[in-house]
């Protein structure tokens, strides 16, 4: 029985783009060879930490979404506490209702990406912040 | 006599009239907090990045545990600071 995860790790800002990629590829393999499968995939890039953690100021976040049984994920975070290269990391499980905002996340950035294509911007926010839904008021 | 004791004012006394608080959440339907969306936990912070009390932010006891959990995951992922000054 597959249940759905999402986890976030920050890699340290010292990787160059290859090592970066080889470690997010070092991830996703390992959630496939467990019988997992990878829902989605987002690159949040270089970003500030709001602390410092481990005398570093900014890392690489990304973030995975993905199926997986139960007992994987003991693994997975054993894994990441051994890597070096990662400064913190955060698995959650996720219940129909944050599935169904996963899926919304997933389609109001897919529409942002679109329309940042359609016209390039040279000022171009690097976090795209989702509000949950329209949640505006006084 | 008693025309004398009387006050009165010049002006209506102001009577003041609170704004009831409602549950954000629930009136616009959220069901899910993400721990991911810092913008948005930030208007649940003081300026000392503490959680505000639901008394002041008015949301009901069953999101205000779901903001809870979403800023300490956010915390921890150093998208939040556990302590600041002049947040915001």
């Amino acid at each position: 029985m597959l249940k759905q995860y999402e986890t976030v790790f920050i890699a340290t800002p010292v990787l160059s783009d290859a090592q970066m990629k080889e470690a997010v590829a070092k991830y996703t393999t390992l959630i496939k060879d467990n019988g997992g499968e990878i829902v989605s995939e987002e690159d949040w890039g270089l970003k500030q930490l709001a602390y410092p953690i481990q005398h570093k100021t900014s890392g690489f976040y990304y973030l995975i979404e993905f199926k997986a049984a139960p007992e994987f994920v003991a693994t997975l975070e054993t894994q990441y506490h051994r890597d070096e290269r990662i400064l913190r990391y955060l698995t959650v499980a996720l219940d129909k209702n944050a599935v169904a905002y996963a899926e919304h996340r997933r389609q109001v950035r897919a529409g942002k990406a679109a329309a940042a294509k359609e016209e390039p911007q040279p000022v171009k926010e690097e976090e795209v912040t989702v509000e949950p839904k329209e949640n505006e008021e006084a | 006599m008693a025309e004398n004791n009387e006050i009165r004012y010049l002006n209506p006394p102001t009577v003041e009239v609170r704004k009831k608080k409602y549950c954000r959440f629930k009136k616009a339907g959220i069901k899910y907090v993400d721990y991911k969306d810092a913008e948005f936990l930030k208007k649940f912070l003081n300026e000392q990045g503490k959680i505000l009390p639901r008394r002041i932010t008015g949301t009901s006891l069953k999101f205000q545990r779901k903001v809870a959990q979403a800023i300490k995951r956010a915390r921890s992922l150093a998208l939040l600071p556990y302590v600041t000054d002049l947040l915001k």
